[in-house]
């Protein structure tokens, strides 16, 4: 018996340990992991993202043109298009394009937003509906839109000459600077009125209804409710959009090129689409580089601004400001 | 330029193409030719071919290139794989083929394209010689755009030309008082002018439109002897003739139809098919769409072509769009290649080719005037000569990359107009002009 009761000591068993091979330290190491592990991301980074953009803004300090490779030629672009009347009026219309359509996007957008919030019957579908704008591509809708702007086969132009009776001209909404460009700012409008307002809108849905109700108590008017409740508390998602749709207007292109091609007389080409138009169909490749790296600068602030002017923290948070 | 041609038409041209394919012999008899000895090409064991051209605006220019193509690998046994790229591509594919010495052997670009990567392709003179002699010479366009400048080693070898001269309607210019087209200035603008009044205007691109806007301008420049640069590369636009030019515009502006400052490619097809536009600039597609469509087809019956008034130039102030094949220096089969373009060049098969394309395509060599498609309507009549015009885009200076750019940046489109929607004095349009073309023909270290 002395014997089971030897066996009943307890035994602390543990296992041998064996030496870790070269690999196993290898992978237990912290900062080799965290480089394997990123090396994917960053690889797909690098090669799709930053080689392009290096790229580009290398050949922005070239004369480069499609056929011939470019020699180093510094700041000799830039200098050009400084004085380059196309260029300010194309940097102009970027930002006047920008600022409109983002005004009139996010003022409709959010009118929509609020509306669909209600209990409306076909919720749903409406919802879905209002979503096909954006759906639709770009160059189909850019291309409707050239229809609907035709300076002879225009359907605006056919109601109000041949049905209502009320011109006796057809509009022509392309054929001088200004009418071009609200035209195209309305197209720009019209498609990106479902991304602001189905973003908003989901922003709206997370806003706790009682807060309404306790307002509601407090005997609050509509206008003040949207002002303190619905607002504040839409900041935060109001920012993120905005950032987006800032980016997206700045940068369009399609709908200005399939439209008018940066006509009539270059009055409505963005930086876009002159960046385009130099680097491919002119095949000065270094010029029209140099076109896209002058956006970089437009584009940081704008996000910079959405960011710091809309998505401070302690709005989000309900406290005042500093 | 553009190109309305519906499926429906592009099936019974198609089917009207093979129908006749076996005529082709017969209808390429009454070309002349010269018994010049082919040169000799020996093709290279185990060659085969890629090659690149423009996507085809009337069925016919493809199905019949395929089919000529076909022929040429059942004869020699070489294979040869086509491949149709869009107007708007072509030129970065060939830019991207002529940098990386890989791709096609064969590219048949644009005109301009030989003489931009003139180092990368191999010379056809040779070929260029023995098909002139063959064929009675080659088109003086063809002159210009197949040889190198000033010399005569030929890079590339044109195979056909679109050009774009005036269609009008008939009724329209009789209505107006006028027999024919003038071909002054002074007549031209009281002919557009009375075709105003009687509420039947004409109209002409000034939007960017590569085709058509570049036609417009180029017009008004040539047939007042302005030009864009002089034969060394100096830009010369800012000129006497250039403002009298301008204010020409000026003065003819407001003859036109509303809205010819958006006006891009296709626009003038459907406003004159729509009889909106009694008189305007451009291919012979838009006739053969008129005519081919039941609905249109009386338009086409009061449609006739005639040349863009010449105005104080001697000759017809027009240029053509032009394909040019080109043999890239990377290629493994030079020869092969040299023989594929000879075989499509050849009467048996280029008549057949053009008289399908019905016009579309203007002819390289002078022999195929006697070609029966330009008998087969009396509309055709200018299009015969579309390639024996001794103007080309970026006159008088050579061919290079910056006549390439000045005419896709619309520099003279947009130097008109600004002048006809009155932002910019004739003058200073001239000037910025002036400084555009300037930066691209600046000279490069």
């Amino acid at each position: 018996m002395n014997s089971t009761a030897a066996a009943a000591i307890p035994v602390t068993w543990t296992r041998p340990r064996t030496q870790a091979t070269w690999i196993e330290r290898l992978l237990d190491w912290k900062p080799f992991l965290i480089i394997i592990c990123l090396l994917p991301a960053v690889g797909l980074l690098v090669v799709f993202l930053t080689y392009p953009l290096g790229l580009g803004i290398w050949m922005a300090f070239t004369d480069t043109t499609i056929g011939r490779r470019g020699v180093w030629i510094g700041l000799e672009n830039f200098e050009y298009l400084a004085e380059d009347p196309i260029f300010w009026t194309a940097v102009f219309y970027s930002c006047f394009y920008t600022g409109v359509a983002t005004i009139g996007k996010f003022g409709l957008g959010l009118w929509l937003a609020l509306l669909l919030n209600n209990h409306l019957p076909f919720k749903s579908i409406l919802r879905a509906i209002i979503l096909l704008p954006w759906i639709v591509p770009t160059a189909l809708s850019a291309i409707a839109f050239w229809w609907l702007y035709d300076p002879q086969f225009s359907i605006f132009s056919y109601f109000l000459v041949q049905v209502l009776g009320v011109r006796d001209t057809n509009i022509d909404f392309l054929g001088s600077p200004w009418a071009a460009r609200w035209s195209l700012i309305a197209a720009n409008i019209w498609r990106g009125i479902p991304f602001v307002a189905i973003s908003l809108l989901a922003g709206l849905q997370t806003i706790s209804p009682s807060l309404y109700e306790a307002a509601l108590l407090d005997g609050s008017t509509g206008w003040q409710r949207f002002r303190y409740i619905t607002f504040p508390m839409l900041l935060p998602i109001l920012a993120i959009v905005m950032t987006f749709s800032i980016i997206f207007t700045f940068t369009d292109f399609q709908l200005v090129y399939a439209i008018t091609r940066g006509g009539p007389i270059n009055s409505t080409h963005l930086m876009a689409t002159l960046a385009f138009q130099r680097g491919i169909p002119g095949g000065q490749l270094g010029e029209g580089a140099a076109i896209a790296v002058a956006m970089i600068p437009f584009l940081v602030f704008a996000t910079l601004f959405s960011y710091f002017a809309l998505a401070r923290r302690k709005w989000q948070q309900g406290e005042s400001n500093d | 330029m553009a190109f309305i041609i519906t499926r429906r038409q592009g099936l019974a041209l198609t089917g009207a193409a093979f129908a006749s394919a076996w005529m082709a012999q017969q209808a390429a008899a009454q070309i002349p030719r010269a018994d010049v000895a082919a040169p000799n090409f020996p093709i290279e064991n185990g060659a085969a071919l890629r090659v690149i051209r423009p996507s085809r605006f009337v069925e016919p220019d493809e199905v019949i290139w395929r089919e000529n193509t076909a022929k040429f690998t059942r004869e020699t046994g070489v294979d040869v794989r086509v491949d149709f790229v869009g107007w708007e591509d072509i030129r970065a594919q060939t830019g991207v083929t002529a940098n990386t010495g890989a791709g096609p052997d064969i590219v048949v670009g644009w005109g301009d394209d030989p003489h931009i990567y003139a180092d990368k392709v191999i010379e056809l003179t040779d070929l260029a010689e023995y098909l002139g002699g063959r064929y009675g010479g080659w088109m003086s366009l063809s002159e210009i755009y197949g040889k190198r400048v000033r010399t005569n080693n030929w890079i590339g070898i044109p195979m056909g030309g679109s050009t774009g001269p005036i269609v009008y309607r008939k009724s329209a210019v009789k209505e107006a008082g006028f027999d024919s087209i003038p071909e002054d200035h002074a007549g031209f603008l009281r002919l557009m002018q009375a075709l105003k009044r009687i509420n039947k205007p004409g109209g002409f691109a000034l939007g960017n439109a590569v085709g058509d806007g570049n036609g417009t301008a180029n017009w008004l420049t040539w047939s007042h002897n302005a030009f864009l640069a002089d034969e060394d590369g100096r830009v010369a636009i800012n000129s006497r003739e250039t403002i009298a030019a301008l204010n020409y515009m000026r003065e003819l502006y407001p003859t036109f139809v509303s809205g010819t400052l958006s006006w891009l490619d296709p626009t003038n097809n459907r406003a004159y098919a729509a009889e909106e536009v009694f008189l305007t600039p451009n291919g012979i597609s838009l006739y053969y769409a008129l005519k081919n469509d039941p609905r249109t087809r009386h338009i086409a019956e009061d449609t006739d072509h005639a040349p863009l008034p010449k105005g104080l130039s001697e000759k017809v102030p027009q240029s053509a769009t032009i394909i040019n094949a080109m043999v890239f220096r990377h290629t493994r089969f030079p020869n092969a290649a040299k023989q594929y373009i000879r075989f499509m060049m050849e009467a048996e098969q280029y008549d057949h080719w053009l008289t399908q394309c019905l016009g579309y395509w203007s002819h390289s060599l002078r022999a195929f005037s006697n070609s029966k498609v330009w008998d087969s309507d009396p509309a055709l009549a200018v299009y015969r000569n579309g390639m024996d015009h001794p103007f080309w885009s970026g006159y008088k200076a050579p061919i290079t990359q910056a006549s390439a750019t000045v005419s896709a940046e619309f520099i003279l489109v947009q130097m008109y107009a600004s002048v006809a929607s009155g932002q910019a004095t004739p003058e200073a349009a001239a000037r910025e002009a002036e400084r555009r073309a300037s930066r691209y023909y600046r000279s490069r270290g």
